[in-house]
């Protein structure tokens, strides 16, 4: 392998994180609040469609990321309303969401623009922006180094560097605000909570929400920066990837990151092979690299490489005690 | 100004059917340590949650230093200078102890400003009241008695001028409750009002200044505690009740059945609930266990039931070992002649969602007279309840109900019979009648004395003094954990109540 | 307190509520349809009589509803222990090997019926042993069993591409599929079970495998009331501290109502392969293993009401599949944000109306006793 392939296989790495980053800390707010996101598939769909399909007509990228968000907040309050104020099963309700996500997205695509599901293709002010890193042009003949910041680093879309920075950002929002240590809080012991004089209620729709704009987020990066508008189900499981890296990078920032890349890395590295013979790839089938995140997630939950520890109060709606 | 720092008038608190607080009304001057005592299920927890803002009065008012205080939640109770160690710590286990200080006084939207105010502050209140905490220690690795304090930390750290402290000595040892005493006592001269609720006398008698007794949800007196006395507070704390009289002869014991060595049993926590316990149980007579609950009276029965794993000790039935410390299995013991009625009815011994029919064989599921392959022979399930409905007159006499739609008495026969009719040599039965109604309480007591004069051993636990005083032939009085005493059940109400407040314990630890 | 809801008669309970919720959830699709700029009531029309206005429509109808038997048993086997199998679709696909297997290796040789034992057998196991790692690990290493299902429906859809390419396809051939089963492999059309009705089943591929599904259901049925192995499932699901009391050995009774669970969304495989298409393809579950969700939910875990809240999802299907031609602003798409909308309604928010409906009954009743009263 040169050091082209490499720039490549990682410069691909980068662009199939973003949406996967983006989800895994989504789910984050959502689980260390101690509501169970299952819905995040769903939430970034409908977030894709809505985001292309408001590019389509208004023309404006900005608009289209804010549709986006709004649709996948909307639906972090179905579930949150399902999940915190009428205390149903949270498993249940993001499952229902995923499929009135799949669902919806066809039905109204091809009612407003009648090509089968399909947004019509976005022109380029109403993709999202990508941006050049100052001196990339410069510095390109540099030996090593200059591909490396002109190619891997430079040129990628603005909310591809917004993805990344979220990730020590909402580090910082954990560990480091008023709002992340009640969020940690709410998540493992929401009678501490409760007792300390906060709504716990509140908590949760509050973390639900920053979920569901992150999500939009993912979504809008689908349908407006990866591809040219939406396509029936191009979340293609991703959000389920992304579920599966919150729990392998035990619901930590730091982690998520890792992880994101690590499984971005397998995605690559298994698009990049059906086109370019590599040495040790052939005799691998790219199934095995598809499913490998899914099996590493469960090696890991099954407690046989560390221990997964989720938010002790997850998935159980607050009921204060008699 | 008021002298007090508390008023309560008039308040009442319904649950349902459960008429948890009549009409209180109780003043707490400033400046002292006032006690609450009562039994379990007396309500004190429930007043006490109410003026924390958990739960809402029905009616009444609450007046804090004199002002007319409307403490519709906890942050309301906080804002008004009341803060509370609840029984069950309120901590963020994987948080640091700084984190769960600041917790919900966090003083700006950004953290690191706060901190390191709140480390400033904080060990400012250790010094002042000489509790030394480690501020970056993580909760879940720290004793317990270090926890409480850092629940006490925490409500100092949000100036309560009020502390309530719910049964705050049960999860301690012996010198770690005498250094939580001696922190009250700094919190009084510094001004801060101190509401202790417990069960236990000594505790009352060492510490508050005034002491409050409540009794099934009323405020019965108002002592001061220099001219009380242990005999008149466990007196009131009981209630002078007519016995329920029940019919017996004399217990003819027979051979030992069931045989307890140094049984101890600690929780998942660690904290040990049964400390070396021994007894026997003989044919032909009923041991009762007294004490007030949470004394590890349940956890001892479900050490001796197979479903809590000992830590360490023997336990022989029928004159065979019992592997008391492996995982337990509660269908062995009934194949070997244990039958167990258990506290909790209605999530250990009752599926309340199930057919009465299909409750009246839940661990004997097993038998062939169920049916005698994999299926189960619906037809002589039913007419087994049915006759089990007709011997204890469970009504409705319907085996089809559901469990959930049967009175507490009904179903507490419903698992009676169920355990009773299989002849078992042993029976051990925790809280016979706890929500049962009166008629029913009868019934019960009545079949209780039939088994023991058929030959069975019987262990009976109960928090109600009155039948186990009725009911057993020898009383074993449990206290944290531990056995504080045996007597006769002609021993005076008084003598037990003692036993059973930790006081005698107390005097030979003086020694 | 242990009852948080005032009694409610039975009828309210089972019949009312279920059908206050599912009321809600059709008038929200009706919405969207409005939305999309059709007339609801006109599509409903178009679907009930695309789904049983003749022999074919309701063989189609029927066709859809043996999927939905299999994977709405399936989930409500699991439910009854108290567990949530979210990997009905993956079972379900992973069965497909067991059937595959059997009729590539016998359809030669064999008759369909015997083919059919060892394809039923085959399914079962297949799709028990999908269930067996999460079930196994949520017993004996407390993973959580929603997490590893999901996990294990994205390793089964790699697993059987991987399997259809390179064990199932015949050289030479592009598709992802494995070649056309002999006579052998076919299980029969129930024309004949139509015909009793005077209705022509037409093109419509309803199959000997939706009397194999009510067999199932009422084999579940047994299993659940009538055997000491339901009971202790049961009593799991509803109290799980009782089953610890009673003796039950909870751990082996989660790893067997997952094979069971399993077991039944495997023999589902049945239906498409060997019943329609006599062949394994990819994605021939199509969704189904979530339909179940939906159906199990909606047939409150109950046999009977799985085998009606299926064929309404058949309906669905087979009804969204006509309106697409009619009204082809609403393609079948539309029958997932229905989906969605049941398991939202009837189960998230199953106590959503709950309250109010109480409240009403409470008001009837004192009414009533007042009336009582007064006169």
């Amino acid at each position: 392998m040169d050091h082209n392939t490499i720039i490549v296989l990682l410069q691909s790495t980068i662009r199939v994180s973003v949406p996967l980053i983006l989800t895994a800390l989504a789910g984050l707010y959502a689980e260390r609040s101690g509501v169970v996101d299952i819905g995040l598939e769903g939430k970034m769909l409908a977030a894709a469609f809505a985001g292309a399909a408001t590019a389509a007509v208004t023309g404006s990228a900005l608009t289209g990321i804010g549709a986006a968000m709004l649709v996948s907040v909307a639906l972090s309050l179905v579930h949150g309303y399902a999940s915190i104020s009428q205390r149903g099963d949270q498993i249940v309700s993001g499952t229902a969401i995923n499929f009135i996500a799949a669902g919806a997205t066809v039905i109204l695509g091809q009612a407003w623009f009648a090509q089968g599901g399909r947004t019509p293709a976005l022109s380029a002010d109403a993709r999202l922006a990508t941006y050049k890193l100052p001196g990339a042009d410069a510095v390109r003949d540099v030996p090593v180094l200059g591909p490396i910041y002109s190619d891997l680093l430079s040129g990628h879309y603005l909310l591809t560097y917004f993805a990344f920075a979220m990730v020590p950002i909402t580090w910082w929002v954990l560990y480091r605000t008023r709002f992340g240590l009640r969020l940690r809080a709410v998540g493992e012991n929401p009678g501490a909570v409760d007792t300390a004089g906060i709504s716990v209620v509140r908590m949760r729709y509050l973390a639900v929400i920053c979920g569901g704009m992150l999500c939009g987020l993912a979504g809008a990066y689908l349908s407006m920066a990866l591809a040219n508008g939406f396509v029936k189900n191009m979340s293609a499981g991703r959000g389920f990837i992304a579920l599966a890296a919150l729990v392998f990078a035990n619901w930590k920032p730091k982690n998520i990151l890792l992880t994101c890349l690590l499984f971005g890395f397998l995605d690559a590295l298994s698009i990049y092979s059906q086109n370019v013979e590599l040495p040790i790839m052939s005799s691998i089938p790219d199934q095995a690299i598809q499913a490998l995140p899914y099996i590493l997630t469960v090696v890991l939950l099954a407690g046989f490489i560390g221990k997964a520890s989720p938010p002790k109060a997850s998935g159980v709606p607050y009921v204060k005690e008699r | 100004m008021s002298d007090f720092a508390i008023e309560l008038k008039g308040i009442d608190k319904r649950f349902g059917a459960v008429h948890a607080n009549k009409n209180i009304n109780l003043k707490v001057a400033k400046g002292t340590i006032h006690g609450i005592i009562g039994e379990n299920g007396a309500g004190k927890s429930t007043l006490m949650s109410i003026l924390y803002g958990f739960y809402q009065a029905d009616s009444g008012e609450i007046f804090i230093s004199g002002q007319k205080a409307n403490i519709k939640d906890s942050k309301a109770a906080i804002s008004a200078g009341i803060g509370m160690v609840h029984q069950h710590f309120m901590l963020v286990e994987n948080f640091s102890v700084l984190e769960n200080i600041m917790l919900g006084a966090e003083e700006s939207a950004i953290l690191t400003k706060g901190i390191t105010k709140a480390r400033a502050e904080l060990k400012r209140l250790e010094e002042q009241y000489e509790m030394e905490v480690d501020p970056d220690a993580i909760i879940e690795e720290l004793p317990v008695g270090v926890q409480q304090r850092v629940e006490i930390l925490k409500a100092i750290y949000r100036k309560a001028d009020i502390l309530i402290l719910d049964e705050p000595t049960g999860v301690l040892t012996p010198p770690e409750a005498d250094h939580l005493f001696r922190i009250l006592a700094q919190l009084k001269e510094q001004g801060k009002t101190v509401i202790l609720i417990t069960h236990k006398l000594r505790e009352i008698m060492a510490i508050t200044d005034e002491v409050s007794v409540m009794r099934r949800g009323e405020m019965v007196a108002t002592r001061k505690t220099s001219e009380t006395s242990v005999e008149e507070l466990a007196e009131l704390m009981v209630g002078r009740r007519v016995l329920l009289h029940v019919e017996k002869g004399e217990a003819k014991p027979g051979e030992v059945k069931l045989s307890v060595r140094n049984l101890t049993v600690r929780d998942s926590r660690g904290v040990t609930m049964v400390d070396n316990v021994s007894f026997d149980v003989r044919a032909g007579e009923i041991v009762g266990i007294a004490g007030v609950a949470g004394n590890g009276q349940s956890e001892l029965l479900e050490a001796i039931a197979g479903m809590r794993p000992a830590t360490s000790g023997t336990v022989t039935l029928n004159g065979q070992p019992v592997d008391i410390t492996g995982p337990g299995d509660p269908a062995d013991m009934r194949r070997r002649g244990l039958a167990h009625v258990p506290e909790d009815r209605h999530h250990t011994g009752l599926v309340l969602k199930f057919e009465e029919a299909e409750n009246a064989m839940l661990g004997y599921h097993g038998d062939r007279k169920f049916g005698q392959s994999f299926l189960l022979d619906v037809e002589s399930v039913r007419k087994d309840a049915m006759d089990k409905i007709e011997q204890y007159d469970i009504r409705p006499p319907n085996p089809r109900l559901k469990t959930a739609n049967f009175s507490g008495g009904n179903q507490q026969k419903i698992v009676l019979a169920r355990e009773m009719e299989r002849n078992p040599d042993v029976l051990i039965i925790g809280q016979p009648t706890r929500g049962v109604d009166v008629g029913a309480i009868e019934f019960i007591h009545k079949r209780i004395i039939e088994m023991r004069d058929q030959g069975k051993a019987i262990l009976l636990v109960s928090v109600e003094l009155d039948e186990i005083r009725s009911l057993a032939d020898r009383i074993i009085v449990m206290f944290a954990g531990r056995i504080a005493g045996e007597r006769n059940p002609d021993a005076s109400e008084g003598e037990i109540g003692l036993l059973m407040a930790g006081v005698e314990q107390k005097l030979e630890a003086a020694e | 307190m242990s009852t948080p809801f005032a009694k409610l008669p039975v009828w309210v309970e089972y019949a009312l509520i279920p059908l206050v919720n599912l009321a809600v959830a059709f008038l929200v699709a009706g919405i969207v349809v409005v939305f999309v700029g059709e007339n609801p009531l006109e599509a409903a029309r178009i679907m009930i009589t695309g789904a049983f206005g003749s022999g074919e429509g309701i063989g189609f109808t029927l066709y859809y509803a043996t999927y939905f038997i299999f994977t709405g048993l399936a989930v409500a086997v699991a439910f009854h222990a108290g567990l949530f199998n979210i990997g009905a679709e993956g079972q379900a696909y992973v069965g497909g090997i067991g059937v595959a297997a059997a009729c590539l290796t016998f359809d030669h040789t064999m008759p369909w019926y015997l083919v059919f034992v060892l394809a039923s057998l085959g399914a079962m196991a297949f799709g028990a042993l999908w269930a067996l790692i999460p079930a196994w690990l949520q017993a004996y290493r407390g993973s959580h069993i929603v997490i590893t299902t999901i996990m294990f429906n994205y390793i089964a859809s790699n697993l059987m591409l991987y399997m259809l390419l390179n064990v199932f396809k015949p050289l030479g051939q592009m598709a992802a599929q494995s070649r056309t089963f002999e006579p052998g492999g076919q299980l029969p059309k129930l024309d004949w079970l139509l015909s009793i009705f005077g209705l022509d089943i037409g093109g419509a591929p309803f199959n000997f495998s939706f009397l194999v599904a009510l067999v199932a259901a009422f084999v579940v049925w047994v299993l659940i009331w009538r055997t000491r192995l339901g009971y202790e499932m049961r009593t799991m699901g509803f109290q799980p501290h009782a089953a610890r009391f009673a003796g039950m050995k909870s751990k082996r009774i989660v790893v067997i109502a997952m094979l069971i669970s399993g077991a039944l969304a495997g023999l589902m495989a049945l239906n498409p392969i060997m019943g329609d298409q006599y062949r394994i393809q990819q994605d021939f579950v199509t969704g189904a293993g979530f339909v179940g969700i939906a159906v199990a939910l909606m047939g409150r875990s109950h046999p009977v009401g799985i085998v009606l809240a299926a064929i309404l999802f058949g309906m669905l299907y087979q009804g969204g599949a006509e309106l697409s031609f009619d009204m082809p602003e609403i393609t079948r798409d539309m029958i997932v944000v229905i989906q969605g909308l049941v398991i939202l309604f009837a189960g998230a928010l199953e106590h959503m109306f709950r309250p109010a409906i109480t409240a009403f009954f409470a008001r009837a009743s004192k009414s009533r006793s007042e009336a009582a009263a007064g006169a």
